[in-house]
């Protein structure tokens, strides 16, 4: 008596979308995925790990993971401020700011690499002033946190942008009443009610940085275990013919992001129920 | 009582004019640094040696070659993204079944796996050593290192677009309009056309923009599985580090000042939909 695995519909067209959806879905993504998994399981687990526990390998994904954290927690800050100024505010330039946010989205990470590593070489406009104060940029880890800032930008803003619209002054005002001060009613009564959609994008910012190549390779100067990141290995490994290798590094990597971001689930969960807010 | 100063009052829910301002700053310095600084030093290295030199190296074959190139890719793989959209849509949000939540989990699967895992599994399951690929390679029909494995890379990266923009329109419009057309008589196909189309058709627009300028400046992917073959499988991106490269900044830079372009048409066009289909696009996206 169990619920039915498809309800009667009088809408037209299941089969032919089933069709499409199924088989699309199946040989661009589902077959090459199962493809990378069979090659893992081919080369099996102690396979895996001999590829994968080697210093060169572990300091690249340490650095993929601990950079893109960084990035996408400097984002989560930037893009919930964000969010609030072009919601909340009315100045000239606002609409420009607000299309600027998805100018990641739009601008192909090469441009954008090969951007950045113009503005912050040390000849470059940002680079120079740096290096004034003795600081370096491109070729290094910083350079990496700038570009994996640049392309995890929008996500954060666009998702708790809907969030701040819905907010109901009443809610602030009542909080104004009862005497908290205005820094009070942001600190807790705003923030839990953005951190839900603020976590949701952390968690595609962070996504997003993990996997980056293209914006990244051309200013982080890709030095074995200081500025080479998980992707590039794969690419590395790709260019030997060695599939075994890239196979197992890409099963590594994916496992960590999935991991990730069941963690980012879980928390999002968690922060749902404490705050009783949908 | 004209002796009471004139008080402005401010409401208790409004930051102070000073922090307002400060976060004003803040959000203003920070999109020039990170987001107006990059876009400007595109174009200011491209006309580094003058407009001349800058379009005479996008005349250059190699330059053409990749225009070329980048443009069929995207006139193949969006159309079948939106075909697929549309599909993976009008499934989802007009029949009820089991595993749906999970269906749509899956169609969201690209958006967090790495581009080069991407290209990784595509050259996996295609590639000249594998079971299929090596089959292909023998009937003549190669996919990696030619233009169906970009095709299929590019595909990958841009799969949930049109998806992702389809469903929760769909879902906000009902399934009121198209019962009522069946009911009055009209065929599957027809209804489609003249009732869901017509309704859907900014927010597929607003789909199919996003996911052609990812198309066109995928690289990640594309790196992987086409070879970077010079006039064969060298798209725009991927001929723009080439030429990097060389040092052959202008003509690096030119290249990707047309993609940047680009990405600025894209976001004009996405605003102009913004602001005059707000009601027509999904919740999330507002004027």
């Amino acid at each position: 008596m169990g619920k039915p695995l498809i309800h009667r519909s009088p809408m037209p067209g299941l089969g032919l979308s089933m069709g499409v959806t199924l088989t699309m879905l199946s040989l661009v993504v589902l077959l090459p995925i199962g493809a990378l998994l069979l090659k893992g399981a081919h080369y099996g687990a102690a396979g895996i790990w001999e590829t994968v526990n080697r210093e060169r390998v572990w300091a690249a994904l340490f650095l993929s993971f601990r950079l893109s954290l960084f990035a996408a927690a400097f984002n989560l800050i930037f893009g919930v401020l964000l969010a609030w100024v072009l919601v909340r505010y009315r100045f000239p330039g606002r609409r420009i700011l607000d299309a600027a946010v998805d100018l990641p989205f739009a601008l192909p990470t090469a441009v954008a690499g090969i951007s950045l590593t113009a503005l912050y070489a040390p000849n470059g406009a940002f680079g120079q002033l740096a290096a004034e104060v003795g600081w370096k940029i491109a070729y290094t880890q910083w350079g990496i946190f700038i570009a994996l800032v640049f392309v995890g930008l929008p996500f954060v803003t666009r998702t708790v942008q809907p969030v701040i619209e819905e907010i109901e002054r009443e809610v602030e005002e009542a909080s104004a009443t009862l005497g908290a001060t205005r820094l009070h009613t942001l600190r807790h009564v705003i923030l839990p009610m953005l951190t839900p959609a603020a976590l949701t994008g952390f968690a595609l910012a962070l996504a997003r940085a993990v996997g980056e190549y293209g914006s990244v390779i051309f200013i982080a100067g890709n030095i074995p275990l200081v500025t080479e990141i998980a992707p590039l290995l794969i690419i590395i490994q790709l260019e030997e013919f060695n599939y075994d290798a890239a196979a197992a590094i890409g099963i590594a990597m994916l496992l960590i992001s999935f991991a990730m971001l069941l963690v980012i689930n879980l928390i999002q969960v968690w922060s749902r129920r404490r705050i009783g807010y949908v | 009582m004209s002796d009471i100063p004139n008080i402005r009052f401010r409401p208790a829910t409004e930051e102070n004019p000073a922090t307002r301002w400060a976060l004003i700053g803040a959000a203003f310095l920070g999109l020039s640094v990170l987001v107006f600084a990059p876009l400007i030093a595109v174009f200011a290295e491209a006309l580094a040696d003058g407009v001349g030199a800058s379009l005479k190296s996008l005349a250059s074959p190699d330059a053409r070659d990749a225009i070329r190139l980048t443009l069929t890719i995207a006139a193949i793989s969006v159309p079948l993204n939106a075909a697929f959209g549309i599909a993976a849509a009008w499934l989802i949000t007009k029949f009820d079944f089991r595993g749906k939540a999970f269906l749509i989990t899956l169609i969201d699967l690209p958006f967090s796996v790495s581009p080069v895992v991407a290209g990784l599994c595509i050259v996996l399951m295609f590639g000249t050593n594998s079971l299929v690929g090596g089959w292909l390679v023998a009937q003549g029909y190669p996919i990696v290192f030619a233009m169906p494995g970009i095709i299929l890379a590019t595909m990958f990266v841009t799969f949930p677009f049109a998806a992702r923009e389809l469903i929760p329109v769909m879902i906000e419009q009902g399934r009121a309009e198209e019962e009522a057309a069946l009911t009055l008589g009209a065929s599957g196909w027809r209804t489609f056309w003249t009732v869901t189309l017509p309704n859907i058709r900014w927010a597929l627009l607003y789909g199919v923009l996003l996911c052609n300028a990812r198309a066109m400046g995928e690289f990640g992917a594309v790196a992987v599985v086409s070879g970077k073959i010079r006039g064969q499988t060298a798209t725009m991106p991927t001929t723009i580090e080439m030429l990097y490269q060389e040092y052959l900044s202008v003509a690096a830079f030119s290249l990707a000042a047309v993609l940047a372009l680009l990405a600025l048409v894209t976001l004009l066009l996405k605003t102009a939909l913004e602001i005059h289909h707000a009601d027509q696009l999904a919740a999330s996206h507002r004027a």
